[in-house]
């Protein structure tokens, strides 16, 4: 197994930047997810990590070797890589099996053998018995499966997954979340998933690189992002959360409460700190009179199912999100405890 | 009921009343055919479709249609496909021009493309005498044969196997071929495993399509087979009429029937290939060229130039320079070119003003007629359930997927005798061949218009109705002003394919009623092939700058409505 590195890679459609000089440097069976909302590149980085879009500049490499550079390209079916696509790309002349089979074809496998890693394949993702079927007659999730046996059965260095999750129901989302997991877990390959959907990236890859505009903007594992955010954009692109401004802290550091409270209480002039603070880390107190916290309004109040959600107004007029046990009336007066918060870049 | 809904049901009735009577215009010169055939079958052997079936000269034929229409359908997807392979799938450069050139065969007359070639090759060829190269004087014309034929015909229906190719490998996702790269296929792996199977559908449809017009075509045979001895079934009736009038109504009747039992069948075997190879596809397509040729590039351009200068520019600059010599058999030189023939068909010719004159009339009447009929029925078509309007498409479609001399002789049949009732004898007027136009080019003009109302958000028309506005308001309000691309581009093709016409006129034609196709076949076969030639580039230069104008109009129209346009 070798590590990915992809080295100030950049790529221009004509004037447009659709990736900016991005670098990444993903070990061997890394699952490493592309985070971003659409337009921002992830796909187009897929894709010449796949060797279907040439570089404009950097540089990729595959362990010793190098894939792609301003003057190197090397196609696609020399890299041995493997992709689900979003439409999961099944060739609708071929049964499940040869659809499975076919990479093997490509690399001269025949006979007993040949049977075998196909049969291998498919029951590794529970189809053994629709091998001989039309792709056309599966469901939705089934072509997802027959499109994972299909990249799992040549053994690829790299697997690459382009919203693979974006054209099924959200009931079969969660499971085949779970069938990529496991897939990953048994195969140990290195894996590359692109996703608009923080909460698909959050709970699948190792690490995540959250792309805005062709650039990273982040590259930490899921509770690093959730936690230490860097940039007021990760911080509302991931998770919930609001934005106060604190005269307390710099980039990059952790207020407890005492600090928190404190720097929130200063005048406007001084409050100059962005600080993140996520609605779990918000207490509504119980007695609105004691005058021991932050006054606050409620909003508006939505029923979550196993809590509400609070949308406040503070009195220097900064909306604030939390979460409550019950159900508040809107236009009420409450005191607010705000036990942490994370200073991010200005 | 409030009043305006009555309104409203009432002109939905009148709707209803126009599009019954158009489908059913369209379905009664293939019934009267049928009555015609099969009417004196009590005769036993005497009935002339007996007599048909009997005679040897049947048999002949019709094995000379299926030879020179099968060989030449094989030359159609040689050409199409390579056309369309590369020009849709690879990084060739100039793909418009290319498209555009290799579009134009299929709309110049087919007996302008039979002269272009006359001209082009034998003894008495003004290019080869012009350059020195002609054969020797007496050695045989070789496209007066049945390859010969074969070859042009090819050459003529090549465009619908282009078309139909580039219609199923647009359509191909871009994920299949990427997904086949990445297993490890090589480009021309791609091309085997992946793309042909998965477009045969198209190749399919366009093979038929290519042979079932070939069955139909009357030019080409005409002008090639006739001097030769040589008839398919086409000219076997065109043949048999010229010289016994209608007398032989009922027997060239039980021919038409022929011709058109095999036409459908054609088409038949064609949709039921076609449902057996259709998949359902998903992705991203319309982008579908991702092979680079590479070095090859120069190589391959150069090979559809040598193909587009024998197809098309070749027999073109024989039609040239036929056109600007004094006399047959003088070359073409400097002091020799001359005018004279164009100042002839212009100046003094009367036949040949009557004939301009005729076919701009027949031609722009029908595209007249045609768009006002096609707005309403296809607004009330599409609101027909599917089996009902499935129905009547095919109906509409009949008199058009049959081949022309079928039409012709249902028309005579029908219109032999003044019609009844109204006693109008259209016989022998070119309001005959108009009312024939009407009959086959209204699908021509339906279809676009049909595509056009299929975009059309009906939110749009929804919208308006809750504003208040009755069926004929929103027809002309909303709808026509959507549509009226669409409907112009219809009417335009019209106008193209009827302007030229010749397999329908070349039956119905009479002394006076002369159109521009019945003129040039005449000069040829009467061996004016100078003033044919000049007739004929006259014809070309108006028929390219209408396929200009509707390129030029293409960005603005529903996809696929001009048919060179991807």
């Amino acid at each position: 197994m070798a590590g990915l590195m992809i080295d100030r890679v950049s790529k221009c459609f004509g004037e447009q930047q659709a990736v900016d000089s991005l670098s990444l440097d993903i070990e061997p069976g890394e699952f490493v997810a592309l985070l971003g909302p659409s337009g921002c590149g992830k796909t187009t980085m897929l894709r010449m990590l796949a060797g279907f879009e040439a570089l404009s500049e950097g540089e990729i490499r595959l362990g010793e070797r190098t894939l792609a550079s301003r003057e190197l390209h090397v196609p696609p079916e020399q890299r041995n890589m493997a992709m689900v696509f979003q439409s999961y790309a099944l060739w609708p002349h071929m049964s499940v099996a040869d659809n499975v089979g076919y990479p093997l074809k490509l690399r001269r496998l025949e006979g007993d053998a040949y049977r075998r890693r196909v049969a291998q394949a498919l029951s590794l993702v529970d189809l053994a018995s629709h091998a001989g079927r039309s792709p056309q007659e599966l469901s939705g999730g089934q072509r997802q499966r027959v499109a994972l046996a299909r990249c799992l059965v040549t053994d690829p260095d790299v697997v690459l997954l382009d919203e693979p999750l974006a054209n099924l129901d959200r009931h079969l989302r969660a499971a085949m979340e779970q069938s990529f997991r496991e897939f990953h877990r048994r195969t140990r390959a290195t894996m590359i998933y692109v996703t608009h959907d923080q909460s698909e990236a959050m709970s699948l890859a190792d690490r995540i690189a959250v792309m805005r505009g062709g650039r990273l903007e982040q590259w930490a594992t899921p509770e690093a992002l959730y936690r230490r955010p860097r940039s007021a954009w990760v911080a509302s692109f991931i998770g919930q959360g609001s934005l106060l401004q604190v005269a307390a802290g710099r980039p990059g550091q952790r207020l407890d409460e005492h600090t928190l409270m404190h720097g929130l209480a200063a005048v406007a002039s001084e409050r100059v700190q962005p600080v993140l603070v996520r609605p779990e880390h918000v207490t509504v107190l119980p007695d609105a009179s004691a005058q021991r916290g932050l006054r606050a309004r409620v909003e508006s109040v939505t029923f979550r199912g196993e809590r509400h959600e609070l949308h406040l107004r503070l009195a220097s007029g900064e909306s604030l999100v939390a979460y409550h046990h019950a159900a508040l009336v809107e236009g009420e007066s409450v005191e607010l405890i705000l036990h942490e918060g994370w200073c991010l870049e200005p | 009921m409030t009043p305006s809904l009555t309104a409203g049901s009432q002109q939905r009735w009148l709707l209803t009343l126009l599009t019954v009577t158009i489908v059913l215009l369209s379905l009664v010169p293939s019934l009267r055919l049928l009555l015609e055939a099969l009417g004196d079958l009590a005769q036993g052997s005497e009935a002339p479709l007996w007599r048909v079936l009997q005679a040897e000269s049947t048999w002949r034929a019709l094995w000379r249609s299926l030879y020179t229409s099968g060989l030449g359908m094989l030359i159609a997807l040689a050409l199409g496909s390579l056309f369309a392979f590369v020009i849709t799938l690879t990084d060739i450069r100039g793909k418009a021009w290319l498209v555009f050139c290799f579009m134009l065969p299929m709309m110049i007359p087919p007996q302008v493309t039979a002269l272009s070639w006359l001209q082009l090759f034998g003894p008495a060829s003004p290019l080869l005498k012009s350059i020195g190269m002609a054969p020797p004087l007496g050695s045989p014309q070789p496209l007066y044969s049945a390859e010969g034929i074969a070859l042009l015909l090819g050459i003529q229906s090549a465009p619908l196997v282009f078309l139909a190719l580039r219609t199923s490998l647009l359509s191909l996702p871009r994920e299949l071929v990427e997904a086949a790269r990445i297993s490890g296929a090589r480009q021309a792996q791609v091309w085997g495993h992946v793309i042909l199977p998965v477009t045969r559908g198209g190749l399919i449809a366009g093979g038929a399509m290519a042979f079932i017009s070939s069955l139909g075509n009357f030019g080409i045979p005409a002008m090639l087979g006739i001097p030769a001895g040589y008839y398919v079934l086409p000219t076997l009736i065109y043949q048999r009429m010229a010289s016994f009038g209608t007398g032989v109504l009922a027997e060239m009747a039980s021919l038409s029937l022929l011709i058109g039992v095999l036409a459908l069948a054609g088409v038949a075997l064609q949709q039921a290939w076609m449902k057996r190879s259709r998949f359902g596809l998903v992705g991203h397509s319309g982008r579908a060229h991702d092979f680079s040729l590479g070095r090859w590039r120069g190589a391959v351009t150069a090979l559809l130039i040598a193909v587009l200068l024998a197809i098309l520019i070749a027999p073109l600059a024989a039609l040239v320079v036929s056109s600007l010599v004094p006399a047959v058999g003088v070359p073409l030189s400097w002091e020799s070119a001359t005018l004279n023939a164009y100042h002839e068909v212009i100046g003094r010719q009367g036949a040949t003003w009557r004939a301009v004159r005729n076919s701009l009339w027949l031609a722009g009447g029908a595209a007249l007629v045609l768009m006002l009929c096609s707005l309403p029925l296809a607004y009330r078509l599409q609101r027909l359930p599917q089996r009902w309007q499935s129905l009547a498409l095919g109906a509409i479609e009949l008199p058009y997927a049959l081949p022309g001399v079928v039409l012709a002789v249902a028309c005579i049949l029908l219109f032999v005798r003044p019609i009844p009732l109204v006693n109008v004898a259209l016989y022998g007027t070119l309001g005959l061949i108009f009312v024939a136009y009407l009959m086959r080019f209204l699908v021509v003009c339906l279809k676009p218009v049909a595509a056009g109302l299929a975009q059309l958000d009906p939110a749009l028309e929804e919208a308006a109705q809750l504003a208040g506005a009755g069926p004929w308001r929103r027809l002309g309000g909303i709808v026509l002003p959507l549509v009226a691309p669409a409907l112009f581009a219809g009417g335009l093709l019209v106008f193209l394919l009827a302007v030229n016409e010749l397999t329908v006129s070349a039956l119905l034609w009479s002394a006076g009623n002369e159109t521009l196709g019945v003129l040039i076949f005449n000069l040829a076969e009467g061996g004016e092939s100078v003033l044919a030639a000049a007739v004929s580039v006259l014809v070309v230069a108006m028929i390219a700058a209408l396929m200009l104008c509707l390129s030029w109009l293409a960005p603005h129209l529903p996809k696929g409505v001009v048919p060179w346009q991807g």
